[in-house]
């Protein structure tokens, strides 16, 4: 799960946060993002789409029906928890992990194109790339993220990105998505709470 | 908050139910080619067992083990207890080596507390996990039953479980009232009054399970599940009944009470904790039959045990919103 991504609930009464991505900006860039993947490997025929829980996984599913209407046929989607996987869970609150779905046709010499939502510090994803080697071999890896915000501590980079968004470490971005939070899509910034 | 796992009742809610989460997606682990999660690496946990066991032991050793934790087993036997060292300077001992958490059974009521209270007492970070300690409580064993129930027969809230047999030794008993009666479920405790605890019925009142001393009654009411009790004949210095026929006559999953058990609900499921008296408290029939739970209750004890060293260990018992 993405640290930035605070649990579903309905907004708060605090001071508005600043919006960068409308709803209609996140449908356009999810858009964009599913014609790359397809571009990219000349097709989707071999594509799997992995969501990092928590809205990781909504992105890969709105993707997978993104793509299926491009190609008009089904692309496999599924999820990968990474709980179990990271980094820095000492010093840290116990996190149940979510569910790991993956597709039937599993990952061995697929491209493998991970999903999340916000590309921060890389530990996310470093996790991801560990996980799914314990699960088989993919013929390659992508990365697709919603938002790029910067201040990377590992040398990951992801190919296809929804908006590049310089932060700085005192701000928190915030994605809501519909269907997974019940309310309409936004991504936001704000100073973090101190 | 803790950083122990004495007693089914040091889960608040939210733990109890973050465990049996995480516990289903630990379980397919096993299922997986490499058996193998990173999140405890250099953790060392040392099962410390001064009773023999078969399950408990081995499936607290494979799940640090598929943690990636170094485990490391210590029988009472084989250890310096048997040259006459307290427990006390057993424990201090291997907590001195910088071990993270003690597994440990005991013949002793409390001893598990009493190690965590030591521990406690003079800042020794090493957590301790009751594997089972007397009569007093075996909590993962509870945990695994909660998550093997669910498995099978989807949330307990409303289910009627029936726990039989020796409840006056048995610490699963004891762990089990504290865990189905908090998910919802509807538990009834059978067993003949020489075998039911004294007091017991402020307890049933305290916890919310009822009691009952003819299990034909319970069975024919109808129930989902029937939670078969070891005798637990080790434990017994009197005569807590005149025969082991008559027992099994009074209170065995006979094959007769299968077949009931199977009229009255075809959809219930028998579990039984283990090590089995087969023809004493559950027939050959009823132990191998395809409503018998006994080995998912084995693999499930695989994936809670993961998922009771995670929440314990891999915070460093810095644990909100997850245990009490």
């Amino acid at each position: 799960m993405c640290p930035d991504s605070p649990p579903p609930q309905a907004p708060d009464q605090s001071p508005p946060d600043r919006e960068v991505l409308s709803a209609g900006d996140i449908s356009r860039a999810l858009r964009r993002i599913a014609h790359e993947i397809v571009e990219r490997n000349k097709g989707a025929g071999n594509v799997v789409l992995l969501g990092i829980p928590s809205r990781g996984v909504e992105l890969a599913r709105r993707l997978g029906a993104l793509i299926a209407d491009i190609e008009g046929s089904e692309v496999p989607v599924g999820s990968l928890d990474v709980t179990m996987y990271r980094d820095d869970l000492r010093g840290r609150p116990t996190k149940t992990p979510h569910q790991t779905h993956f597709p039937s046709t599993g990952v061995d010499d697929r491209v493998v194109v991970l999903v999340d939502d916000v590309l921060y510090s890389g530990r996310t994803v470093r996790a991801a790339l560990d996980a799914l080697a314990d699960y088989g071999r993919p013929r390659a890896v992508r990365l697709a993220v919603l938002v790029d915000r910067g201040h990377r501590e590992l040398p990951i980079r992801a190919d296809h990105v929804g908006k590049n968004l310089p932060t700085s470490h005192a701000e928190r971005v915030t994605v809501r998505l519909t269907g997974y939070d019940d309310v309409d899509d936004s991504v936001t910034i704000a100073r973090a709470e101190r | 908050m803790t950083r122990h796992l004495l007693s089914v009742s040091d889960l608040d809610d939210d733990a109890l139910r973050s465990v049996l989460t995480t516990a289903a997606q630990m379980h397919d682990v096993q299922h997986r080619a490499v058996k193998k999660l990173p999140t405890l690496r250099g953790r060392t946990v040392i099962n410390l067992f001064f009773e023999d066991s078969t399950r408990t032991r081995s499936s607290f050793e494979i799940a640090g083990k598929w943690m990636s934790a170094d485990t490391i087993n210590i029988t009472g036997k084989g250890s310096s207890a048997s040259k006459g060292e307290s427990l006390r300077d057993t424990v201090r001992t291997i907590a001195a080596m910088g071990v993270d958490a003690i597994v440990m059974r005991h013949q002793a009521s409390g001893a598990a507390q009493q190690v965590a209270g030591w521990f406690d007492e003079s800042g020794v970070a090493t957590s301790v996990l009751n594997a089972g300690d007397g009569t007093h409580e075996h909590p993962t064993q509870a945990l695994l039953d909660a998550y093997t129930l669910e498995q099978r027969l989807g949330p307990l809230a409303g289910k009627r479980i029936a726990i039989v047999g020796d409840v006056t030794h048995s610490r699963v008993f004891r762990s089990n009232v504290l865990a189905l009666p908090r998910l919802g479920a509807h538990v009834t405790v059978v067993a003949p009054p020489t075998l039911m605890p004294s007091g017991v019925a402020s307890w049933a009142a305290a916890d919310g399970f009822a009691l009952s001393d003819d299990l034909d009654e319970v069975i024919d009411s109808g129930v989902d599940a029937l939670m078969m009790l070891r005798v637990q004949r080790e434990r017994m210095a009197g005569g807590f009944f005149p025969t082991p026929r008559e027992y099994t006559v009074g209170y065995g999953l006979t094959r007769d009470r299968l077949a009931t058990l199977t009229r009255r609900n075809p959809e219930a499921v028998i579990c039984h904790p283990g090590p089995m008296n087969r023809g004493l408290e559950i027939a050959a029939d009823a132990a191998d039959a395809a409503s018998s739970l006994v080995l998912d209750q084995v693999s499930a004890g695989v994936a809670v045990r993961m998922s009771v060293l995670y929440h314990l260990l891999a915070s460093d018992g810095i644990v909100e919103g997850s245990l009490a």
